[in-house]
């Protein structure tokens, strides 16, 4: 049985390109997984942990910041806003990166300003959620 | 045969010469290894969100989204033209320029004749040409590639979008360079807005986009949206536009410092040409010049015997 083909990329590059026999990701109306044979698609994804799963029966995980799959022909091409491999995160500097947020979320003031700030909080807790969860497994 | 003092005079005045461009072609050689960087790691992106659009457009109703509308009457045209900040790049400025008032005069005189031609100059150079022409500039985009940042995009992106929102235009395309590899740049005219119905495909996206998700003609695929298409379309074409943007913004840098690095070099080659003649010239004339007083001197004594 042939597999899924996988590519994932965001706008720092390619992240991941290869076979796989599914993929998760946190949909916007909840997590959801592909498998082959799946119908054509297009699905938008949140901040939260995309899972591939490759042939050998491993599980690859990314954290990112959102973005949006496309599934054709048993083809999964995901354009992420931001992807990074779980076990390349640097737990500290993630957990800095969020402090670091937090206080430029208090001081924002603007609504533009704010928004970032929010958006750039979310995304370091969820580097720290996704590499701590990936320390503890 | 020129004096001794003006052939030294120019043989230094090239020497410095030669100086400037060598350290202007070390410093965009620099300059181009990041830039290219930066360019490859865009590409993969840019190209695999045109292939989903390129998709989706083909198999949902155009009137999702106005984006995609194609419009009857195209009164007003935009154009984004993106040239350098800076010169001494050879022919880089020149040839943008010059596609741009040709593509102007062939396709788009007429809306030039009725005042409906608005341009977007990314960099110095277009924006201070097409200003002294007359031409209707909106925004000002000067100095963008001193500090090239994704913002500059998005603002673009935003301006275009606006104008095409509120009818001030019904078209929108961008010339710029795509960068091939550092000695060659192909200049490409492509349409951002509506998105086209077909996707462009530049010369390098051909040779190097991957057609994974590839589907057989005439087949209809139904795609399932989730959550929705509309709130879909809403948030990708933009960023799709974004993202194109930026992707050409890079392009353009990258085209910018591998024609700098080539005028440069050659000019460095020319100099060192130059100082050879120059030298040899120097040498001749100083043995004329030795040689003219010795005949004076043995002349003279000659005389004196």
């Amino acid at each position: 049985m042939s597999n899924l083909i996988v590519e994932i990329v965001s706008p720092a590059g390619k992240v991941f390109t290869g076979e796989a026999t599914g993929i998760q990701a946190p949909g916007v109306s909840g997590s959801f997984e592909v498998l082959r044979n799946h119908a054509p698609m297009i699905a938008a994804f949140e901040v939260g942990t995309l899972r591939v799963t490759i042939p050998s029966g491993e599980s690859i995980k990314f954290a990112t910041s959102g973005g949006f799959l496309e599934v054709l022909n048993n083809t999964v091409s995901v354009l992420a806003e931001s992807a990074e491999l779980l076990s390349e995160i640097d737990l500290d500097r993630a957990r800095k990166s969020e402090e670091r947020a937090k206080t430029i979320l208090a001081q924002a003031g603007e609504t533009l300003e704010r928004e970032s700030a929010v958006a750039a909080l979310e995304r370091a807790r969820n580097r720290v959620r996704a590499a701590m969860g990936h320390v503890g497994s | 045969m020129a004096n001794l003092q003006d052939i030294r005079d120019r043989i230094s005045s090239v020497e410095n010469t030669k100086q400037v461009t060598s350290a202007m072609k070390m410093v965009s050689a620099a300059k181009l290894r990041r830039a290219q960087e930066a360019i490859f790691q865009t590409r993969p992106y840019s190209f695999r969100m045109s292939e989903v659009i390129s998709h989706i457009k083909k198999h949902v109703d155009p009137s999702l989204h106005p984006l995609f509308q194609e419009r009857k009457e195209k009164n007003a045209v935009l154009l984004v033209i993106v040239t350098a900040d800076r010169g001494l790049a050879g022919a880089f400025n020149t040839t943008i320029l010059k596609l741009a008032e040709k593509t102007i005069s062939e396709r788009f005189a007429r809306q030039k004749e009725s005042e409906n031609l608005f341009l977007i100059c990314v960099g110095k150079k277009g924006h201070e040409h097409f200003q002294k022409q007359g031409y209707q500039l909106i925004g000002d985009f000067r100095g963008a590639f001193d500090r090239i940042s994704f913002e500059t995009a998005y603002d673009v992106t935003e301006l275009a979008r606006e104008g095409y929102n509120d009818n001030r235009w019904d078209e929108v395309h961008v010339i710029y360079n795509e960068f091939k590899n550092t000695i060659a740049q192909n200049r490409i005219v492509e349409q951002l807005f509506p998105i086209p119905a077909e996707l462009y495909l530049t010369p390098v996206m051909e040779s190097e986009m991957t057609h994974v998700a590839e589907y057989k003609e005439g087949e209809s695929v139904d795609y399932l949206f989730e959550p929705d298409a509309e709130t879909i379309l809403d948030v990708l074409a933009p960023r799709y536009v974004r993202h194109k943007l930026w992707r050409i913004f890079l392009e353009s840098n990258a085209s910018e410092q591998g024609a700098r690095m080539v005028a440069m070099d050659s000019a460095t080659t020319n100099a060192e040409e130059m100082l050879g003649n120059l030298r040899l010239t120097y040498n001749r004339a100083r043995q004329d010049a030795i040689t003219n007083e010795l005949i004076e001197i043995t002349s003279g004594a000659d005389a004196l015997g």
